[in-house]
């Protein structure tokens, strides 16, 4: 597995962790309640599960086990690819910040970093999509 | 593929179908009005899709293919691995239960089996998640 791929895998597995976390404090809530502030968790249960573990899970086993380019390197630009990254997680975190401290066009400038990120890593992984040699 | 892969799988496609159901019978509410009350099983709904199916479908793939932890024990502490699908799958059931009931009827009863369920869902997808974390790694 590329370093890269250990990075995503790693923060995708964190982010399942403190999304399902906010997930058992706001059921745990549910049933007795305890604070009504533990529900305004949910955009950050959401954003975490959603982009921070399934998304990230995704990019992080495309860039390792899709098939290599034949010529150049065999999983493509890599600084490209840490860009993706680096922008979905401040994606994420941009949009969560907003959970805590209403800061809206946080939300805003956070979608950006992460569409900006995609686009980053399919520039870098769409072409290899193809059938394996 | 191993023992635990398939229960993983397998279960994750009966909750698809479940929510798939459940799904249509959502849709369909608005044509019957508010003569059964469905909406309480909406979150359930949603967990079922993301957690039943998803993660579980997710979990079942990721312990067959990640890399191998070790020699003697290539896919970490199996009986952790096997207390978390247990757990997921009992939180799980326990909330697509207790939920619904606790919308309709509060009482202290249902809120118990709301809690038991975060608690037990919580402890499976962090022992998965701690056998996981060990397998993730470069060659």
């Amino acid at each position: 597995m590329p370093r890269l791929s250990v990075w995503f895998i790693r923060a995708s597995l964190l982010y399942l962790a403190i999304g399902f976390t906010f997930g058992a404090l706001m059921l745990v809530n549910e049933g007795f309640a305890i604070d009504l502030h533990i529900d305004q968790l949910l955009p950050a249960h959401i954003e975490f599960l959603l982009s921070g573990w399934i998304m990230q899970l995704a990019l992080g086993v495309a860039y390792w086990i899709l098939p290599r380019y034949v010529k150049g390197l065999p999983r493509g630009n890599e600084a490209m690819a840490w860009l993706s990254l680096i922008f979905l997680n401040t994606g994420i975190l941009l949009v969560t910040i907003n959970t805590f401290f209403p800061l809206a066009w946080f939300v805003v400038l956070g979608r950006a970093f992460e569409a900006v990120s995609i686009l980053a890593f399919l520039l870098v992984s769409l072409r290899r999509v193809r059938p394996s040699r | 593929m191993p023992l635990l892969t398939r229960w993983f799988i397998r279960t994750s496609f009966v909750y698809l179908g479940i929510g798939l159901a459940m799904g249509i019978l959502l849709a369909a509410q608005s044509l019957w009005g508010s003569m059964l009350p469905l909406a309480v099983f909406f979150p359930g709904y949603i967990h079922l899709m993301t957690v039943g199916w998803l993660t579980l479908l997710i979990f079942g793939v990721a312990y067959w293919m990640f890399p191998k932890y070790s020699q003697v024990q290539p896919r970490g502490n199996d009986a952790l691995n096997w207390a978390a699908f247990i757990l997921l799958n009992l939180g799980l059931v326990m909330r697509l239960v207790g939920e619904p009931l606790d919308i309709l009827r509060r009482n202290a009863l249902w809120g118990w089996l709301l809690v038991f369920s975060a608690l037990l869902q919580w402890l499976g997808g962090m022992a998965f998640i701690l056998n996981l974390w060990k397998r993730v790694r470069m060659k």
